[in-house]
């Protein structure tokens, strides 16, 4: 055995171990997983109500949350099995039932504001997420019920509990047809 | 060009015995807001108005024509009631039996106007697809004037068994349907148009030859098709007569046709003669369960109730309702169900008529639907995508491109009712879509209420930094 060939094949596997080194590098870089746009995929498959039942202030937030493992895939009672199914199957998780400690599913509602009631304090639109209500200070409020994703986030807030929750009217578009 | 369907025994001769009769204007009219085309118009009327012949009562909104009343009285209430598309808000009117015109009768000079102007007045009209779509017949005329489409196609070819209606308007109003068609090649700026007629139908195709040539206009011809079902339908009728296929997702302007129906024309030809709106339709009233099947006009709104007693009422045999053909037909709630612009034909259906389907066996994959699917889909993987409800095999397999001919339904040996799950199927799909977009739309809404907050919050932040710099004074302004 003579030093010149040892030499050679140990030269000739550092070689090829930093050229393969280098390319596995540069792909993990380049081709590295999106988190956002795995929060994004998550956030296309809740409800969009907003309702925070799970605990995360707006889905956005539940989606990052899920996406860094910090949260469940059973905390959205609007969303119910469709959900959890769809979020099971992208995250090839198993599916589970949605955990009663952060509500129950049950038939969609929107809000309706007894208008005869109604102070004009306007405390309920800042907490509405979607800015389904309309009104301004000392005048009466009213809920734009196509825009309503029946969240209840507008009940606690109301000083003379004038809000309730009703079944969508017929013939209104979206939640009603669930 | 294959015709791919079905040649079926076309029972079209029984009502054709008969003119058109005109069913007089009843008590109280229903008019639904979705005349057929599943859209709603928006109305323009409150309970308690007072209405005149011809007044607007719901203006149209996307798919939906304008809706106008067919007689004068007053609106008793604006309600939701079952209609031939299942259930829709409809507009209730009490007829007052004056018959008091909004406006007198007064012809449109409609050859020395430019075509957009013309359009403007079709739509004015109300004039809707009368050969069951209900579509706005003015968006159709837009859409091809501005894809510069050469061709009116005018649908006369009246397929399916059972209707006739559109042969006994070819048949007595003829010129109606040459002028209707002089107005819209007009409106539309095509440079020619075919009337499409069934072979089976030789009154017709005379009636219209002959009134074509009193016409004097060689840009309208006659195109005898066979009798095959469904070649009335637009995509297999384009097809059949230019050799352009539809694409699925697209309109006939894109292969330079538009194609409208022949009562729609003969509406457009009434409109220009005395400017009066679409208030009335010929429906086919036939099937062995009434006494005198005929064709009849009546006004939009009427009960189905009050067409059947036009023609002598109910025989002794009890009788299914159905309203249109017997393959794409749809079953009537009862006899209170107004007359829509979409709706052509009633059938009083024995069990004679149309036997009751047998019951549902397996699929045995004969592929027989596949055969006959004028659209060439395949019915059989459609229907064990849709009994799974898994939509990306819905898509993949062309659920869009579905025509609901029904003859799917006709040729299949273990009675299957495939176009019922095909329809069911494609209504879950328009939900859930309706869902996505609400979603998507409540997410819009909640980034612009976060982004809105978090503003606020930082304008009262400097509004409190400036108050107390102002606060302290100039004389610790160098801090």
């Amino acid at each position: 055995m003579n030093a010149t060939a040892i030499l050679a094949a140990t030269g000739a596997v550092a070689a090829i171990a930093a050229v393969l080194g280098g390319v596995l590098g540069w792909v993990a870089t380049r081709l590295r997983s999106d988190p956002d746009a795995l929060v994004e995929r998550i956030d296309a498959l809740l409800p969009q109500t907003q309702c925070a039942q799970c605990r995360y202030p707006g889905c956005r937030p539940y989606a990052e949350a899920i996406a860094k493992g910090e949260a469940d895939i059973d905390r959205c009672p609007p969303g119910g099995e469709t959900t959890v199914h769809a979020l099971a199957a992208l995250l090839d998780r198993e599916p589970r039932p949605v955990d009663p400690q952060y509500g129950i599913t049950r038939a969609p509602r929107v809000a309706l504001i007894d208008e005869d009631r109604c102070i004009g304090c306007a405390l309920c639109l800042p907490a509405c997420p979607v800015d389904a209500i309309v009104g301004a200070p000392r005048l009466m409020h009213t809920v734009i019920a196509a825009h309503c994703t029946g969240c209840d986030l507008c009940l606690a807030p109301c000083p003379v509990d004038c809000i309730s929750m009703v079944a969508p009217a017929d013939g209104q578009p979206g939640r009603a047809a669930a | 060009m294959k015709l791919r369907g079905l040649r079926l025994d076309s029972h079209k001769s029984r009502p054709l015995e008969r003119p058109i009769r005109v069913v007089p204007p009843p008590a109280t009219l229903v008019l639904a807001l979705d005349q057929g085309s599943g859209e709603d118009a928006l109305p323009v009327v409150r309970p308690g108005d007072s209405v005149r012949t011809g007044s607007v009562v719901a203006a149209a909104s996307g798919a939906a024509a304008a809706l106008h009343s067919p007689v004068s009285g007053t609106v008793r209430e604006i309600a939701v009631r079952p209609t031939p598309r299942g259930a829709s808000r409809c507009i209730v009117i009490e007829n007052d039996g004056r018959d008091d015109p909004v406006a007198p009768a007064a012809p449109v000079d409609w050859r020395a106007m430019e075509g957009t102007a013309l359009i403007e007045h079709v739509a004015a009209a109300g004039t809707a697809g009368l050969g069951g779509a209900a579509f706005p017949s003015a968006t159709k005329l837009a859409l091809a004037r501005a894809a510069d489409a050469e061709l009116l196609l005018l649908n006369g070819a009246e397929c399916e068994p059972w209707i006739c209606c559109d042969a006994a308007l070819m048949r007595e109003r003829a010129a109606d349907v040459v002028l209707g068609a002089q107005v819209m090649l007009a409106a539309s700026g095509a440079q020619r148009c075919l009337i499409a007629i069934e072979d089976d139908k030789p009154e017709a195709i005379a009636a219209i030859q002959s009134a074509a040539r009193a016409a004097t206009d060689e840009r309208i011809e006659v195109r005898v098709l066979p009798a095959v079902f469904p070649l009335g339908a637009e995509g297999p009728l384009v097809a059949a007569v230019t050799g352009r296929e539809v694409p699925h997702d697209g309109w006939p302007p894109q292969v330079g046709v538009v194609c409208q129906n022949v009562g729609t024309a003969a509406a457009v030809a009434r409109l220009v003669q005395d400017g009066r709106p679409v208030t009335t339709r010929i429906v086919t009233v036939t099937g062995s369960g009434v006494k005198q099947p005929a064709n009849v006009e009546a006004c939009i709104g009427t009960p189905v109730g009050e067409l059947v007693a036009a023609c002598g009422g109910y025989t002794a045999e009890g009788a299914r309702r159905i309203a249109g053909g017997s393959l794409t037909g749809r079953s009537l709630a009862g006899d209170d169900v107004p007359v829509t612009k979409g709706v052509n034909c009633i059938l009083l259906a024995t069990d004679a008529d149309l036997p009751a389907r047998a019951a549902e066996m397996p699929c045995i994959r004969c592929g027989d639907c596949a055969t006959v699917c004028p659209a060439g889909l395949l019915p059989q993987q459609l229907h064990v995508a849709a009994r799974s409800d898994d939509s990306a095999a819905l898509a993949r397999f062309g659920l869009s491109a579905c025509i609901e001919c029904g003859c799917c339904d006709y040729v299949c040996p273990s009675a299957i009712p495939l176009t019922v799950r095909f329809r069911a199927a494609r209504e879950r799909q328009h939900l859930a879509d309706l869902e996505r977009r609400r979603a998507r739309e409540a997410k819009a809404r909640y980034e612009r209420h976060q982004r809105r907050l978090a503003e606020q919050a930082e304008a009262e932040r400097e509004a409190f930094d400036d108050a107390r710099r102002r606060a302290r004074g100039p004389d610790s302004g160098g801090r």
